[in-house]
């Protein structure tokens, strides 16, 4: 029986690339509200499983269900109108760009055919204010900004872009403490809001410990632990991964 | 997010800070206002030829240098969008001398009239244009080399077709639409800026435009934003091949002969990539000016007919332009940077 308040459900989802099996048989899970943890060794298959459900990809079987319907994900604008949005490692932000244009890349205001410049611009001072994000000049080019704010950039255009369920691809990679702080406590905001389920990508088990409710382990491409993070130590999940990597060099992969 | 948004008077503190902002950016406009730098450059060449010829600036000198301006810029206009993308073309010039060719062939051998021969025309561009987008895109061949592939093949159809000789401004096109579509004093000029004002707006106040950069900006990033990479190459290919086809038609009915050598060689697309380049556009994809590259193209126009002017055989003018280009780069390369760094 599903739960009436699950968002999103991913079912015997397998992915190949060529030869490489990238996902075997993931069964997954997120609730409303929610905050999953992703946890998973290098090359477990955990950004290729957050491309399927943000539809950049196509899984070869098995589904997802969004909200309980079955869904065929077209493509990474079908999945937004869906409300699922991601932040990815990479960032996806254009140098090139300025801020506020980043912030509304692929979802520009315009008037007729020409760009609203101007409501993009004051939107998107106000929703890093509300973020508590200090950036001076949102007309400024991206590539002038440090780690900290262009992650910051990438995850307020995905929580302003009304996002249902949010993912994020190692939201905390390559930021300072004080820059990872931010981005804890925006998405404890989110939590608070009640309304944005969260899958995060992340190596810090800690952060995963204080920030997320759930967390689920990927391995040899499929989920092999999930339990809510009120039940798991630190050195419980440290030791699943490490237990991981020994057994593997054991077997002398 | 919702696009209604009620409009906030502004405050003295804003206004303050505006003009503080206004004054900045003028401070900083030479680094800022990448097109400032080229413009000033052709304007002191303009000076300098003024000053060692009486003719330099005569009405029909300058309508020399219009004639000569026009085709490489509107050309110059599709390379842009294509370097911004990040790809190129070097079939662009072929697809000009073919465009007339189309057009004369679809009136004096088919029997259409001129205005569908001139949408064949048209469309058959824009079906090159497509066909290099696909190759570059879905084959991923590098589009130097595709555009190569495409440059030789087109070159090989219009030499057959034409068996490499001049035809005739079909009669029905002569009078009125020849002088629409080039042949009338500034009809060049005026066809060339209206293609520049629209396209500076596509580049820099359109979707389009934006996708355009981000795109070359930064491809994995731009497709994982949702943007369809594959369908901002493959129209940017469309409309240079289009403008390539413009340029070509208005060239044709200006010297009065639909040559096979108007862009039969590499002459109009060098000059065009030249001028981009001179312009202010980089290579690497992720930004470029169209204003930049109409100055860039009257620079070269400047150039080659203030040569002659002066009595420089042509064989040096090679070197300058050759230089310009290195130069170009060099200081786009040290003004990107300052842009980057300072500025803010």
């Amino acid at each position: 029986m599903m739960a009436s308040s699950e968002v999103l459900r991913v079912e015997h989802v397998a992915k190949r690339f060529g030869a490489l099996t990238a996902l075997r048989d993931v069964n997954l899970r997120l609730e409303k509200g929610e905050v999953l943890g992703l946890i998973g060794d290098n090359g477990a298959g955990k950004s290729t499983l957050i491309k399927i459900i943000c539809g950049f990809h196509r899984p070869d079987s098995g589904r997802l269900l969004v909200n309980g319907d079955e869904v065929v994900l077209r493509s990474v604008d079908h999945a937004r109108s869906l409300g699922i949005d991601t932040v990815y490692q990479g960032l996806a932000l254009i140098n090139e760009l300025s801020v506020y244009h980043n912030m509304f890349l692929n979802r520009e205001l315009r008037v007729g055919p020409l760009l609203n410049n101007r409501a993009m611009r004051r939107l998107a001072r106000d929703h890093l204010a509300d973020m508590g994000v200090n950036i001076a000049n949102v007309s400024s080019e991206v590539a002038k900004l440090s780690g900290g704010q262009r992650q910051a950039v990438a995850v307020a255009r995905a929580v302003y872009s009304d996002a249902k369920i949010l993912l994020l691809d190692e939201p905390l990679a390559a930021m300072g403490a004080k820059e990872g702080a931010l981005i804890l406590d925006l998405i404890r905001d989110l939590k608070a809001r009640g309304d944005v389920s969260v899958i995060i990508i992340a190596h810090n088990y800690a952060q995963v410990l204080d920030v997320c409710d759930r967390v689920n382990l990927l391995q040899h491409g499929s989920i092999t632990f999930d339990k809510p993070t009120s039940e798991v130590s630190l050195e419980e999940l440290t030791e699943l991964v490490v237990a991981e990597y020994r057994n593997r060099r054991l077997r002398g992969d | 997010m919702t696009g209604t948004l009620p409009r906030q008077k502004e405050t003295p503190a804003q206004r303050d800070r505006r003009l503080l902002t206004l004054l900045r950016t003028g401070g900083t406009v030479l680094v800022r206002w990448r097109e400032a730098s080229v413009l000033i450059v052709a304007i002191a060449m303009a000076i300098y030829f003024r000053a060692s010829s009486d003719v330099f600036l005569t009405y029909a000198n300058l309508r020399n240098i219009a004639q000569a301006t026009a085709p490489a810029a509107i050309v110059a206009v599709g390379i842009v969008l294509l370097l911004v993308s990040g790809e190129i073309d070097l079939s662009v010039g072929v697809v000009a001398a073919l465009a007339p060719f189309l057009v004369h062939y679809a009136v004096d051998l088919w029997g259409v009239p001129v205005i569908p021969a001139f949408l064949i025309a048209f469309a058959v561009a824009a079906f090159i244009g497509f066909c290099n987008g696909f190759v570059v895109t879905k084959f991923k061949v590098p589009s130097l080399v595709a555009t190569l592939g495409s440059y030789y093949l087109l070159l090989g159809v219009l030499l057959t077709t034409s068996h490499a000789y001049p035809a005739e401004i079909p009669a029905a096109a002569q009078g009125k639409i020849q002088t629409i579509f080039g042949a009338g004093d500034w009809s060049s000029l005026i066809w060339c800026l209206g293609v520049v004002v629209v396209y500076h707006i596509v580049l820099t106040r359109t979707r389009w435009g934006l996708h355009t950069i981000s795109v070359g900006g930064n491809l994995i990033g731009a497709t994982e934003a949702g943007i369809r990479a594959n369908r901002i190459k493959i129209g940017n290919f469309m409309m240079a091949a289009m403008l390539a086809a413009l340029a070509g038609l208005l060239e044709a009915f200006r010297i009065n002969s639909i040559d096979p050598n108007i862009g039969g060689g590499t002459a109009l697309v060098f000059t065009a990539i030249s001028a981009a380049v001179i312009g202010g556009t980089a290579l690497a994809g992720g930004s470029g000016t169209v204003i930049g590259a109409l100055l860039g193209a009257l620079i070269l126009a400047e150039l080659q007919n203030g040569f002659n002017l002066i009595g420089i055989s042509a064989n040096p003018f090679n070197i300058i332009l050759g230089s310009a280009i290195l130069l170009s780069m060099i200081a786009n390369q040290y003004l990107s940077r300052l842009r980057r760094t300072g500025g803010g």
